[in-house]
């Protein structure tokens, strides 16, 4: 098992088969909110399954319009199960709480990595408890 | 960490104000401890930029602070739309996506923001001064305001510039911050001749390469002697769009750069050479095509001001656009206005204006075959994924002898 102490921003547990992002994903123009696949064509994981995971990624990705598609993700239920992050990004934590606020049985947490982030790898269940803490099996 | 909240912060949180200020609150609160924010400050304006319609999440969040009591507590400008409301039927799209982005547009005007429409909030009458602090989204807008202005904001999204705006608000992080104004990286382009520097199409091109360099840093330029306002946007533009630029120095020209020591504070920077063969090289990657057979032509993005309306102006010399190409100019209702001149003239030759949007995030180009052709770095990027059309880019002057050829002509570029 690995674990790895992660700040939590947006608090909440979930539990879901990870995977790992190689790039930055923008997800304005970079997800489709209808089923979550990534469609950016300049990513190299263009096509991957996001919803129901656990996304583990470096960071976002600049375009603003991201927080508006990641909200209408979790509105969709096509959201990630959780985002681990290695950078912090301000759109994508606007996002994920503008989702919360306004469909009140959606959350999708988010945490930030930091150091540990090298550690963690796509498997079939990665667990984040509600310390932000990412476990995974 | 939590930030350091004021009285009346915390008031707005818990609910004394409108609904709308205590949602808008977590939010800010959300983004401060994201961002490391100490505290919050007072900000001047705001530019509002969730005012395109990305689906039933961003009419929610709208009519919800509406519904909340949600009002601008700072004078707001708002951004481009999904629908051009002086000219309805460009809009192709559905009736539903119509009715909902309309929906929207009339929820941000509800809570008193002003009815601007634009990408280039810059061209108003009324723009934020030297040391103001604003809340702006859009990005080209972001890199102008900073830039050329030197006005403060961070990069806003969609939603946390809303928050602001209601609240009058917003986490001290980023771009308020002197530490993070300071160039990191220096742009040299004293190897580019001269009269490349001179021309529009430098800037834009210049400015996507310069985005791919820089990524978030803070870029400062070197080797320009003068930029007009519109260079310095078309620039701005450019390199927020291939990365997250906030804010970029122009050494001699924009207000925090008289020298490059002022820019840097001091450190030394990374150091880019650009030379003519990168430009060369940034200038193909934006043309997504070799094709010859035209079908529209894009101008516009960002929102075209009334100099750059004059020039299109000299550039078409009483000719008209070829009957089987669109020719596009995208601008803001002011503009437009205070252009009526040329506009009429430029209408009678065959051009079409579009206001209020913008031909690349909604649709309005007509069905059909052939090259969509742009003067813009910004919507030769996003166009081909946004509306599946191959694009060549070029400069003003190739745009238009194209339009009034009726195929892709392009002149040797002087770099």
């Amino acid at each position: 098992m690995v674990s790895v102490a992660a700040t939590p921003i947006v608090p909440g547990i979930a539990e879901g088969p990870s995977l790992v992002l190689d790039q930055p994903l923008s997800w304005w123009g970079g997800i489709d909110p209808l089923d979550g696949t990534i469609i950016d064509a300049h990513h190299p994981q263009r096509g991957q399954p996001t919803a129901g995971r656990v996304l583990i990624l470096p960071g976002g990705r600049g375009s603003s319009g991201g927080s508006a598609v990641l909200a209408e993700s979790m509105r969709l239920r096509t959201a990630p199960a959780a985002l681990v992050l290695g950078e912090v990004d301000p759109i994508l934590v606007v996002g994920v709480m503008v989702g919360a606020e306004l469909y009140p049985d959606r959350n999708c947490p988010l945490v930030v990595a930091g150091e540990g982030y090298d550690l963690l790898v796509s498997s079939r269940t990665t667990r984040i408890r509600s310390d932000g803490r990412i476990e995974q099996y | 960490m939590n930030p350091i909240l004021t009285d009346a912060d915390q008031a707005m949180l818990h609910g004394e104000g409108s609904g709308a200020q205590a949602l808008a609150m977590r939010v800010l609160v959300g983004m401060a401890r994201a961002t490391g924010a100490r505290r919050m400050i007072d900000i001047s304006g705001a530019h509002i930029d969730g005012t395109l319609y990305l689906g039933r999440a961003s009419l929610n969040f709208a009519t919800r602070l509406r519904d909340e009591g949600g009002r601008v507590a700072v004078p707001s400008t708002l951004n481009v739309s999904s629908l051009d409301l002086l000219h309805p039927d460009l809009f192709l799209g559905d009736d539903p996506t119509r009715d909902a982005a309309l929906t929207m547009m009339r929820a941000y005007l509800d809570m008193g923001a002003s009815p601007t429409w634009t990408c280039a909030p810059y061209q108003l009458a009324d723009r934020p001064g030297f040391g103001d602090r604003v809340a702006w989204g859009e990005s080209n807008a972001i890199v102008f305001a900073n830039s050329v202005l030197g006005a403060r904001t961070p990069r806003f999204g969609d939603f946390a510039d809303m928050a602001a705006a209601v609240t009058g608000r917003a986490p001290e992080f980023g771009l308020y911050l002197d530490q993070h104004r300071r160039a990191r990286v220096r742009i040299d382009v004293s190897g580019i001749a001269e009269e490349a520097w001179l021309t529009d199409e430098f800037f834009a091109v210049l400015g996507f390469l310069i985005g791919s360099e820089a990524g978030s840093e803070v870029p400062a330029i070197t080797g320009i002697e003068s930029a007009t306002e519109d260079q310095l946007k078309v620039l701005g533009a450019g390199a927020a769009t291939s990365g997250a630029v906030g804010m970029i120095h122009v050494v001699g020209i924009t207000p925090e750069a008289p020298t490059l020591a002022s820019a840097t504070g001091g450190i030394e920077p990374r150091l880019v050479r650009v030379t003519a063969d990168t430009i060369t090289r940034a200038y193909r990657a934006l043309s997504s095509t070799d094709g010859e057979n035209l079908h529209t032509v894009n101008l516009g993005t960002p929102h075209y001001s009334a100099r750059q309306i004059a020039r299109l102006q000299d550039l078409l010399a009483g000719r008209r656009v070829h009957p089987e190409v669109s020719l596009y100019v995208n601008t803001g209702r002011d503009v437009l206005a205070s252009s009526s001149g040329n506009v009429k003239r430029l209408e009678e030759a065959g051009v079409v204006f579009v206001v209020d949007t913008c031909t690349y995030v909604t649709p309005i180009l007509p069905a059909g075959r052939g090259v969509a052709m742009t003067d813009s770095a910004k919507w030769a990027y996003y166009a081909p994924g946004n509306l599946g059309v191959d694009v060549v880019f070029g400069s003003t002057a190739d745009c238009v002898e194209s339009a009034v050829g009726g195929r892709v002509i392009r002149e040797k570029r002087p770099w």
